[in-house]
């Protein structure tokens, strides 16, 4: 559990603190989202967690220990972290890269092999090909894969991920947030996840708090902030299409119906399709109706339009 | 070509008076190369952090790289005398300024966010220097080093002016007798000898890039 009680960082020479007392509580094993327009502070506040950068007052708590009276060096060798420019040492292997914290720590060579390996295969690299090779043999994806790995090589209990996967490509981010929510689903960290990306925040978020000039405008689930934005900031920032990205938090397995007979051009959808797809796949057919199949193909029940409306509304 | 094989016929007869003077030559740019090296890297280093300090270090070395050998070794005479000594100093002086230099830019171009995320993952500042900046900067700072080591296997020929010995004096005895050939016999060793170090320095800088860094 993170634990952040009036947080205030105070450039000297500048008239507005750039995070001002931010009070947060992060449950363990959850995802926390800082989410907010440039300037807002929500890199700041995540720097001063591992002390990259000392808070001018305020308190943060790791697992119940106040972090301003521990050693810096130690501190951050307990908290992953994951910048989106990954910041690879360019001069090491993959596997080298990925031992940097289990090396500080002073693991013995064959803990800290076998660990490499495992967590190559966490991030879906194949150990055998990716072991030895250098940074610069990899594409953006596979470096920021790697990135996750090295962050994770210590299992440290807190992650802190700034922009992780900012800089990629539309098509690899999707597959990289989908990647690492199962391995958090298995991990269970503590994350504090910066983005300025709103669809990011709410696929990936447990709790999202909005920053506006160094302070926390609302900090809530992604379901809430979308259904009930604390004031009209919120309501802009979280855009006119929020109902839409309402429907991007739930499956259609969670909001249909017993199976019915349908037409046979109705949309056939996977359990696991979110209703803003389903929506789509409705519109696109103009139906009002759809089926819901197994893998196998086996009929699991239907999702009506009205289903997709209840949950866009909040019901 | 009869004056060079003159000056080939000359290093024939003396042996011993060459052997030495190419002896002193090495050991001299050796001893001037090697002592700026152990001054300037770690004052790279230490300064490279520092904004002002780093301003301050590539300033002065810049106008250090500015004055002309020649000057260097006259303005160490009064003060040290003549000999291997004053030489020493001398060519020490002109070869700090390269390595300073580049040493100070190799460890400020390291990639911030490297620097960074080695931050963020728990390596102090010593370990930042040692296993992240310093093999990152090492092809630059050796740079620094190659120029450094032709400038004094080159400036040593001028030893000779202040009685340091070394290939010089072959010239400046060759100069003064107006005898070509012996002017050679300092002329073409100093010049294959600086083409020699520049190239072996050059292997040496490879060999020390990373391999991560290799193009």
């Amino acid at each position: 559990m993170i634990t952040l009680d009036g947080l205030t960082k105070q450039y000297p020479g500048t008239a507005q603190p750039a995070v001002d007392h931010i009070s947060l509580t992060i449950p363990k094993g959850e995802v926390c989202v800082l989410i907010g327009p440039s300037g807002c502070g929500k890199t700041t506040t995540m720097r001063l967690i591992n002390r990259l950068i000392e808070p001018s007052g305020g308190t943060i708590e790791l697992q119940g220990r106040d972090v301003t009276h521990m050693d810096a060096v130690e501190l951050r060798r307990g908290i992953g972290y994951v910048i989106q420019q990954v910041g690879l040492f360019p001069h090491l292997t993959i596997a080298e890269n990925i031992a940097t914290v289990p090396r500080l720590l002073g693991w013995d060579a064959a803990r800290t092999d076998k660990r490499i390996d495992e967590l190559l295969e966490l991030v879906a690299l194949e150990p055998v090909t990716y072991r030895d090779r250098y940074p610069r043999d990899l594409s953006g994806g596979q470096k920021q894969r790697v990135g996750v790995a090295r962050a994770l090589a210590a299992d440290p209990p807190v992650m802190l991920m700034d922009e992780p996967f900012g800089a990629i490509d539309p098509i690899t981010r999707t597959r990289l947030q989908d990647e690492f929510q199962r391995i958090q689903a298995r991990l269970k960290k503590t994350v504090v996840f910066v983005t300025h990306d709103l669809d990011e925040a709410i696929r990936m978020g447990d709790r999202i708090a909005i920053l506006r000039e160094g302070r926390v405008v609302q900090y809530d689930t992604p379901e809430a902030i979308l259904a009930r934005p604390a004031n009209a900031f919120v309501e802009e920032f979280v855009g006119q299409d929020r109902a839409l990205k309402r429907l991007s938090l739930y499956t259609v397995e969670s909001r249909m119906g017993p199976v019915a007979s349908v037409a046979d051009d109705a949309p056939r959808l996977r359990a696991d399709t979110t209703l803003r797809d389903a929506l789509s796949a409705l519109l696109g057919a103009r139906s009002e109706l759809a089926l819901v199949l197994d893998p196998s193909g086996a009929a699991l029940g239907t999702l009506r339009l009205e289903d997709v409306h209840a949950a866009a509304a909040g019901r | 070509m009869m004056l060079l094989l003159e000056a080939w016929t000359f290093i024939l007869e003396h042996p011993a008076r060459f052997g030495q003077a190419l002896y002193t030559h090495v050991v001299l740019s050796a001893a001037a190369l090697g002592t700026a090296a152990a001054i300037a890297i770690p004052l790279g280093i230490v300064v490279a952090d520092r904004a002002r300090g780093a301003l301050l270090a590539v300033n002065a070395a810049n106008i250090g790289r500015t004055l002309p050998s020649l000057a260097v070794l006259a303005l160490v005479m009064p003060v040290l005398g003549t000999g291997f000594a004053p030489s020493w100093f001398a060519l020490t002086l002109l070869a700090l300024p390269p390595i300073l230099i580049n040493t100070c830019a190799g460890m400020r171009e390291v990639d911030a966010d490297v620097v960074d995320a080695a931050r963020g993952m728990g390596m102090s500042a010593r370990e930042i220097v040692f296993r992240i900046k310093l093999p990152l900067a090492l092809p630059v700072l050796f740079a620094g080093v190659r120029t450094a080591a032709v400038q004094v296997v080159s400036g040593a020929v001028l030893a000779s002016y202040i009685g340091g010995g070394g290939l010089g004096d072959f010239i400046t005895a060759g100069i003064a007798m107006m005898a070509v050939p012996q002017l050679l016999v300092g002329a073409i060793p100093a010049t294959l000898l600086s083409l020699g170090t520049d190239f072996l320095f050059g292997r040496i800088q490879r060999r020390l890039t990373p391999i991560g860094l290799r193009t």
